[in-house]
């Protein structure tokens, strides 16, 4: 038993890190992460790469960043003027404009000492941005600080896209229904393959986000490193997701589950291996955010108000065929009933003659390729990093909570309402805070429908 | 605890069981001393209704059996009545009390203590530990007194030589410093029942109180369940063990579907006509794949609800 | 290769503020995980209401760093009483998944530019710790045994090791006491211990309170040390708590003590020992295999590793008892 455990696992090991390593080839290079331990958070959070300025010795310096937040990471503006003046007498004392990596360095006249208390205003001069872009935050044009510290004083200007010329409301609410569905579309793949895992084996997987990235790596892999066409990379990701699912149970799940570990201790041994394959993933792809070599970037045509790619298109409608499929076949198939009997009830599924390891192995199978199909199409559209599905990850919870645990149409429904509540809420909200909103939901669902909307009240006692 | 001259609780759990014997052999009799009272009592699972009681009560005093065939709602009406399910509709009194609406620990505190089906000790705590965690009304599980000995120290002591007496009571003093989860499942039923003694309940609710205890022990339990009765509680308990049910109940309900179906003394109940049916089912006449059919049905019922307590627990 | 250094660098790590914001935010799992059986996955979100609670008092609205620290731990019963309201009833993963979200919500927040004015954006609030330093008593690099940290270290460390002995001083009282009876009773069977006439609810609740508390002392420490980021306050934290928790042992009082510096020994080890390893012109590990900035990706390798073998062979910790897995195959 031992020994066949092993050799699944070295399998999956070894096609993984085969896999990715034909990534990494490509993608060449990775960008540092800290070496600091007091950072250990670091590597998990998105950010601008921050150009270091040096600081010199006896003299405040003013310095800043300018990038653009549309990309990740982001690009560095150059060009842009800026003027330093003393917020008191409104005096400029300094002026400079940005350079190639997008940074400016204003050093104030005088010595530290002198300087040491003084508040100065950065300006930013609107019409030397580039066309199509203003600040993020309109309000940073003016930005003042009090210089409380010897050593460089710095500043950062987000920039994003031009919103104007402004669109109607109702042309909004549209566009924005549109991009929330198709994003939905995406999001309901993983989120079935979640809830038909969670539904038969009971387990909450923290690590589903990784199944996600590991489609969209995989398909890098076969895209970048082997140079086949996208669409057969893609098919060829979803083909070794799905024997990714089946080693990981082979060689994990199901030896637990013969030993008896409970609920709670598989969930913290997922969240063990959602840190492993994570970290896996940016050793062997990097950082940094990769596209495929097709289809990256496509003119956008319009339908009435909207606006949607080709691309969009094709990976939604793929999608929904994905999604029709796969509940018709747990509608009428034998393994599809055999399927539900077992998340119904596995004991009463077990005396009535069904196979429930098998089940569950074609489940885990299936659920993966799901969400390898997931990160595929999610890094068609957007393109993908190595937390591709662990910032999706609590969306896919909500998701599937919304629409009631363990329920087929409960996950897709639910995936609807997440998708399109992110992209309306940003009416309201900051797009900036949109997953928060939806978080936020979530706990407010929970608050009066913990069932979710279609899942039925359990029994409890 | 055959006693030679009668304490005063033994009299009065004679003069109780005395009083059944005027009591009419139909469901939802008078009785004329309840502990407990209850009316309509309904709980739907989805389309499925599990409890449907019309009028139940339950005589102060004596041992009251519960018994039916599998599914019958025997452990969901428990749950509904200690608080640990909410039902559809119905009121209920205990002690004339009306109790609906309160909480499982409210229920408790009030003297009508259960224990469960699958026998729920607390595994990683000693059985001592488990014993105290039984004791009422302490002042050191106040979070504001808990961190200060001397609040609650004689309270502790009190408690402990309580604890240890019962321990003694029902042989498990030898175990006193085991962890609770090494001990056998009819140790573990021992108990559960001893620790449910630790509220000085009025009414205790044993749920299958014999079920997976081997037959040396059984007849202890008996011994244990039969003193409770002389000590002056109530007893009310699940069972499928007739032997078990003949030998100490002193009034027998049955429930079938829900519904209750026959009351009685246990002889009377078990050549009622209505039970039988009850028990042997519609298809009583059937070919045997249709029996064996519900054997099987019968078995993978069990192993749910065993699956369901066990997932309601990790 | 300096061996010696690397393990002085380590130890200097293991005893230093990292690995008291990981100690402390683990006491606070303890009282939740370890007693209660609540598995929080946002003590993230508590440290967070709690740093930021200060340094926006202090930072934003003007007001002393003391007054700060008050409105901080308030945050946190409140943020407790919050998630616990609707949470505590239903089953135990759901308080996971809501207290995982609560903690992003949080993150979101605090991290927002829109909302940069109070809370600083990604760049968080720096230079609000004046009154805690000013008390320092220490003027120049303390320590001993071939170890040293710098003054502000040293006076963190003293505050944050005197709160850890405090906090740990606190729950050894509270487990032995009736009180806490009740809790790993709840651990075990709340349902039991409902049937036993205990408020299930309300006790579930002070434990809440009280880890996320504790949690929000880490969450002062990591802003004394370290400021206040959103990133220092993301979701790994948590799990780097739980790995600390799981590896001195749930449910033992000085789990999280021994969990936090045999954590941070090896992390740091691992760290620097990667770090050496591909750095230079000749690596001990070539280039090809491994490169400068892959090695600081290892211990996060290590630790995903460590945490699920903990999980699957040593539930009771490293220094457990085999009498508690001898129980329950859990």
């Amino acid at each position: 038993m031992r020994v066949r455990v092993t050799a699944v696992s070295a399998l999956f090991l070894g096609v993984l890190i085969a896999i990715l390593v034909g990534g990494a080839a490509q993608a060449g290079g990775v960008r540092a992460a800290s070496g600091n331990p007091a950072d250990l958070t670091e590597a998990a959070a998105p950010k601008c790469p921050r150009e270091k300025i040096a600081s010199k010795d006896d003299v405040i310096q003013i310095v800043g960043q300018l990038s653009d937040t549309r990309t990740d990471p982001c690009t560095p503006v150059s060009g842009v003027k800026i003027s330093v003046e003393d917020a008191e007498n409104g005096e400029v004392i300094g002026e400079a404009t940005t350079g190639e990596d997008g940074t400016f360095v204003v050093p104030l006249p005088g010595a530290a000492i002198d300087n040491l208390g003084r508040t100065v205003t950065v300006k930013i001069d609107e019409g030397s941005l580039p066309k199509g872009s203003v600040l993020t935050d309109p309000s940073d044009v003016e930005n003042t600080k009090r210089i409380v510290i010897e050593g460089n004083i710095s500043f950062t200007f987000p920039i994003g896209p031009d919103p104007s010329p402004p669109t109607p409301v109702w042309q909004r609410v549209i566009q924005l229904l549109v991009t929330g569905l198709i994003f939905s579309s995406m999001l309901a793949l993983g989120a079935l393959g979640l809830s038909m895992i969670f539904g038969t084996t009971g387990l909450t997987n923290f690590a589903h986000g990784e199944l996600v990235t590991f489609g969209a790596l995989v398909a890098f892999a076969f895209d970048a490193g082997v140079g086949l066409p996208v669409l057969v990379a893609g098919v060829l990701a979803v083909v070794v997701s799905g024997a990714f699912g089946y080693a990981q149970d082979a060689a994990l799940w199901r030896p637990l589950r013969r030993r008896g570990t409970g609920l709670i201790a598989m969930m913290i041994v997922t969240i063990g291996l959602s840190i492993f394959l994570r970290s896996l993933y940016q050793y062997f792809a990097g950082s940094d955010n990769h596209n495929y070599s097709q289809y990256a970037t496509v003119e956008p045509f319009s339908v009435g108000p909207v606006d949607v790619t080709p691309k969009e298109l094709l990976v939604t409608l793929l999608a929904v065929v994905v999604l029709v499929a796969v509940t018709q076949a747990l509608q009428r198939t034998r393994m599809g009933k055999a399927t539900r009997a077992v998340a119904d009830n596995p004991a009463l599924a077990s005396a009535s003659g069904i196979n429930v390891e098998r089940v569950i192995s074609v489940v885990w199978i299936g659920g993966t390729a799901l969400a390898g199909l997931s990160g595929f199409l999610l890094g068609m559209t957007q393109g993908f990093d190595f937390q591709l599905g662990f910032k999706i990850l609590l969306l896919i919870f909500a998701a599937v909570i919304l629409g009631g645990l363990g329920t087929i149409w409960g996950a897709i429904v639910g995936s609807v309402v997440v998708g399109v509540f992110i992209e309306l809420s940003t009416l309201v909200i900051p797009s900036e805070l949109k997953f928060a909103g939806a978080l936020a939901v979530l706990i407010v669902v929970m608050l009066f429908r913990p069932q979710g909307m279609l899942g039925r009240a359990e029994r409890v006692g | 605890m055959a006693a030679d001259t009668p304490t005063a609780a033994e009299d009065m759990s004679t003069v109780a069981r005395q009083g059944l014997v005027d009591v009419e052999h139909q469901p939802g009799a008078k009785k004329p001393d309840p502990i407990v009272v209850a009316d309509k009592v309904v709980r739907k699972f989805g389309g499925l209704t599990a409890v449907d009681v019309e009028h139940l009560e339950i005589q102060r005093g004596v041992i009251t059996a519960l018994i039916g065939p599998n599914g019958a709602g025997k452990t969901t009406f428990f749950n509904v009545l200690t608080g640990f399910d909410r039902p559809d509709d119905g009121k209920w009194s205990f002690g004339g009390k009306d109790i609906q609406g309160l909480s499982a620990y409210q229920v408790a505190r009030l003297g009508m203590v259960r224990t469960f089906q699958l026998t729920k000790v607390l595994s990683r705590l000693s059985v001592i530990e488990n014993m105290l965690l039984g004791a009422t009304g302490q002042s050191g599980e106040s979070i504001w007194q808990a961190m200060l000995r001397p609040l609650w120290g004689q309270q502790e002591r009190d408690n402990t030589e309580r604890a240890d007496a019962l321990l003694k009571r029902f042989q498990l003093d030898a175990k006193r410093e085991d962890f609770a989860g090494s001990l056998s499942g009819g140790q573990r039923k021992l108990l559960e029942v001893a620790r449910s003694l630790m509220v000085e309940p009025e009414l205790v609710m044993l749920d299958e109180p014999m079920a997976g205890v081997n037959p040396a022990l059984k007849q202890s339990l008996l011994g244990h369940v039969k003193s409770l009765r002389e000590d002056g509680m109530t007893v009310f308990f699940v069972e499928h063990d007739m032997d078990v049910v003949r030998d100490i109940s002193d009034w027998v309900i049955v429930m079938a579907q829900g519904r209750i179906i026959s009351e009685g003394p246990p002889e009377a109940v078990m050549s009622d006509q209505r039970v039988i049916d009850a028990y042997l089912g519609a298809h009583h006449d059937a070919a045997l794949s249709v029996e064996d059919e519900d054997a099987i049905l019968a078995a993978a019922r069990e192993e749910i609800e065993a699956a369901e307590e066990q997932e309601s627990h990790g | 290769m300096d061996i010696a250094n690397q393990l002085t660098l380590a130890l200097e790590q293991a005893f230093g503020p990292s690995a008291i914001i990981i100690c402390l935010a683990a006491i606070g799992l303890n009282v939740h995980f370890g007693y209660t059986g609540l598995l929080n996955f946002g003590q993230a979100g508590f440290m967070a209401v709690a740093g930021y609670g200060v340094a926006s008092i202090v930072s934003t609205w003007g007001f002393s760093f003391w007054l700060g620290l008050l409105v901080g731990l308030a945050l946190t019963v409140v943020l407790a009483l919050l998630l616990g309201i609707p949470t505590l009833r239903l089953r135990a993963d759901y308080l996971a998944i809501v207290t995982i979200a609560a903690a992003e919500i949080i993150r979101f927040v605090v991290g927002a530019s829109s909302l940069r004015g109070y809370f600083g954006g990604q760049d968080g609030l720096q230079q609000y710790t004046g009154s805690f330093f000013a008390l320092n008593p220490y003027s120049s690099q303390m320590g001993g045994l071939g170890l040293s940290w710098s003054k502000a270290d040293f006076w963190i460390m003293t505050v944050g090791w005197g709160l850890v002995v405090l906090f740990s001083l606190m729950i050894f009282l509270l487990m032995r006491s009736p009180w806490g009876r009740v809790l790993k009773g709840i651990r075990e069977d709340e349902d039991a211990v409902r049937s036993l006439g205990k408020n299930v609810y309300a006790y579930k609740m002070q434990s809440l309170v009280i880890g996320g508390v504790i949690g929000g002392f880490a969450g002062f420490v990591s802003g004394l040390y370290q400021s206040v980021q959103p990133t220092n306050f993301a979701t790994d934290i948590t799990f780097f708590a739980y790995t600390v928790l799981l590896l001195g042992g749930a449910a033992r009082v000085l789990g999280p003590l021994a969990g936090a510096v045999i954590f941070w020994f090896l992390i740091s080890f691992l760290d620097n020992f990667f770090s050496a390893a591909t750095s230079g012109d000749n690596p001990l590990i070539p280039t090809a295999l491994m490169s400068h900035q892959q090695a600081s990706l290892m211990r996060f390798v290590f630790l995903g590793v460590a945490l699920m073998l903990l999980m699957i062979y040593r539930p009771q910790g490293i220094f457990g008892d085999r009498r508690e897995l001898a129980i329950d195959g859990r």
